[in-house]
């Protein structure tokens, strides 16, 4: 099996990108490292456009090592790697959409993002062109006998995200479901091109609110790298407790939601407690309940006070106290065992295929998370298990949230009783670049790449944020399939794929 | 099962109260809501989310509006599933273009009297995506907007502040005409 070095060499090594290389490659390694892909060697961390350059970021897992390749495309035709290698499919739409790059034998060209409402055509490109009107969006095709369509979204029954779900049904059971996305697409892309280091920071921080910690950390680490900057110590642990608490607040709120889609709302009443109690910890120990804009390049915003800390460590005591106890009750409970128990399974085949992150992944067998796969700091000197499962099942998503949730007030512990002193920002000093820089980062939901190009007068030139939903919302499609439609809410929970954070 | 409800029995009360205290805005707002609310709603306040591009921040503490702190349904409010059964719509996100149509429909399919609620800093003024090509910018933008609630999210409390308060106004309104 080749290492991903030996294909940064075979390329014209790009300078100050950090911390792992990029490499101008010809359109022979640009194959090479599709047949990779698709023989299992390396996995797909993102693929994203430029004007007239498409970029592919690769990770070896088993040496966690790290590598984009860049391939100049001048006529704006590169070729698919989705052809081979699906999970590249919905990004290459995206890029088509953002930039007018065509990937060359791809199956599906239709526009992803774009739902051509702009009033432009590939609109990050050097000339964006002026859009026509509307145009229709053809769903794939569902034939047999007695099938039909239920058509939902984007406006959705509950308090969630837009997006449309196109169901092919035959009676009960779910034939075939089409997701069609891109509603909530706000250009975040191209607002950060060509602004400063920190209205990009405050655009990163409103990518996908849920993970606004890891988001905020993805990007401040990438503008970190790129810059080459050391961060004060105590800021490095505070991230992570930041990071933590948002992961608790996360999995309880979703381990509460899944039951309460199985219409057990007892369940859900008890976690929203636990929730609001980490929020509210959260907003004494650093002044925000989601701790938006906490965290900036060069440090962290919000400082920890004594009374934050005893907030956090009361807050830990409190989960400890409760939390067994509704473990208990998922577990004893058969009728909501009934629901999530072989519902909505989804195959480690697949996972592994798709590189999915978080307890998606780990609920089908795929062993990877970014805090101890990358080890960045400080998870270096933590101590901590991943969960994994095979099942694949809701359930099991279900079990690998509460087994992390177990890791987290133990991670978060941790960090308290490590918690160095000092400051905890530097000022960054942006140069001239370029400076390329980029990060992945563990959120709540699996694996946040960000990459980004410092250009002149320190000014982000280009960034784009990868969410882990890109490689999650595709096996949504595959584990619903031959499930009754009722149980669609269940699944869809189970995964909770960000709307916003894949949108951009 | 039973342990757990039966805890939950003898445990104290987690709702807050609105404070006694007379500056309190909850509780002088609560009041509000009982006086206007039952005139024109029969205590009864339906809120239809709907989410026009928002990073979701919204969502989050609109959904801790129904925890056992907050509580909203003993002020008489609740989320409902379909705009037709709906008064308000609260309505978040800078309006992406690609969901301009999707707002516009769903507000034609509220009844009158209906009010709008634009929530947090995006649906005001488009709040930091504004001038996006993907954005309207703002919820006045695109529908009559009655309250705006800033904030990045506005956390729950003030939330229910301004639901409480729209109430007020739309009495005043009324009363006026």
């Amino acid at each position: 099996m080749p290492a991903l070095i030996d294909l940064i060499l075979a390329g014209q090594r790009v300078d100050n990108h950090f911390p792992w290389p990029r490499a101008v490659v010809a359109p022979r390694i640009w194959s090479f490292a599709l047949e990779q892909l698709v023989e299992g060697h390396w996995g797909l961390l993102g693929l994203w456009g430029e004007p007239g350059v498409v970029h592919m970021a690769l990770i070896d897992e088993g040496a966690s090592d790290i590598g984009v390749v860049s391939l100049a495309c001048p006529d704006g035709r590169y070729p698919s790697v989705g052809r081979l290698h699906p999970p590249a499919l919905r990004l290459e739409r995206a890029a088509a959409d953002l930039f007018g790059l065509l990937p060359q034998g791809a199956p599906d060209t239709r526009r992803w993002l774009d739902h051509g409402q702009w009033g432009v055509n590939y609109p990050l490109a050097t000339q964006p062109a002026v859009s026509p009107t509307a145009f229709p969006y053809h769903f794939l095709p569902a034939e047999g006998e007695g099938l039909h369509q239920i058509p939902v979204g984007p406006v959705h029954a509950g308090i969630i995200e837009p997006g449309h779900f196109r169901f092919t049904a035959s009676g009960e059971t779910v034939v075939r479901l089409e997701e069609r996305l891109g509603y909530t697409h706000k250009g975040i892309e191209d607002l950060m091109a060509g602004s400063g280091i920190d209205r990009a920071t405050t655009l990163a921080a409103r990518t996908s609110g849920d993970s606004t910690v890891a988001y905020s950390l993805a990007f401040a680490r990438a503008i970190e790298a790129a810059l080459r900057v050391e961060i004060p110590q105590r800021a490095v642990w505070l991230r992570a407790l930041m990071a933590e608490m948002e992961r608790l607040a996360n999995h309880l709120g979703d381990i509460g939601a899944i039951c309460n889609d199985a219409s057990f709302s007892l369940m859900h009443a008890h976690c929203g407690v636990l929730r609001e109690r980490v929020l509210r910890a959260s907003d004494a120990a650093f002044g925000h309940r989601l701790m938006r804009d906490c965290i900036v390049p060069g440090g962290v915003a919000g400082f920890l006070s004594d009374e934050g800390t005893t907030a956090v460590r009361s807050l830990l005591t409190e989960i400890r106290q409760r939390f067994p106890k509704l473990i208990d009750l998922y577990d004893n409970t058969a009728s909501l065992q009934d629901r999530t128990v072989a519902t909505g399974r989804l195959k480690a085949e697949l996972a592994r295929q798709y590189r999915a992150g978080g307890y998606v992944g780990r609920a089908s067998g795929r062993d990877f998370d970014a805090r101890r796969g990358l080890a960045y700091p400080p998870y270096d000197e933590l101590a901590f298990d991943v969960p994994l499962l095979q099942e694949g099942d809701v359930n099991a998503r279900v079990w690998i949230r509460i087994h992390e949730v177990k890791q987290s007030l133990s991670l978060i512990e941790q960090v308290l009783g490590k918690l160095p002193g000092g400051p905890v920002r530097v000022d960054l000093a942006p140069t001239d670049g370029p400076h390329e820089g980029m990060a992945l980062v563990e959120g709540f939901r699996g694996d946040i790449l960000a990459w980004l190009r410092i250009g002149k007068g320190g000014l982000v030139e280009r960034c784009h944020l990868r969410d882990p939903s890109w490689f999650q919302w595709p096996l949504l499609e595959a584990a619903i399939e031959g499930n009754i439609v009722a149980d669609f809410p269940l699944c869809n929970k189970s995964f909770n794929c960000s709307y916003s954070g894949h949108d951009l | 099962m039973r342990k757990l409800l039966f805890e939950s029995l003898i445990r104290p009360v987690l709702t807050e109260r609105p404070p006694l205290a007379r500056d309190s805005a909850v509780e002088e707002l609560a009041r509000a809501l009982n006086g206007s609310a039952r005139k024109r709603l029969g205590r009864s306040l339906a809120i239809r989310a709907v989410d026009a591009g928002s990073c979701n921040g919204c969502e989050l503490e609109m959904h801790a509006l129904n925890n056992a702190f907050y509580d909203v349904e003993r002020f008489g409010i609740r989320f409902v599933a379909s705009p037709r059964h709906a008064d308000i719509l609260l309505v978040t996100g800078p309006v992406t273009k690609n969901m301009r149509e999707a707002l516009k429909r769903t507000y034609d399919a509220t009844p009158n009297p209906k009010w709008v609620v634009a929530l947090g800093d995006c649906a005001g003024n488009g709040g930091c995506f504004a001038g996006s090509y993907a954005v309207v910018g703002g919820v006045s933008e695109v529908l009559p907007v009655d309250l705006h609630i800033p904030g990045c999210p506005p956390p729950p409390i003030e939330i229910l502040k301004g639901l409480l308060a729209l109430l007020e106004d739309s009495r005043t309104a009324v009363s006026r005409g």
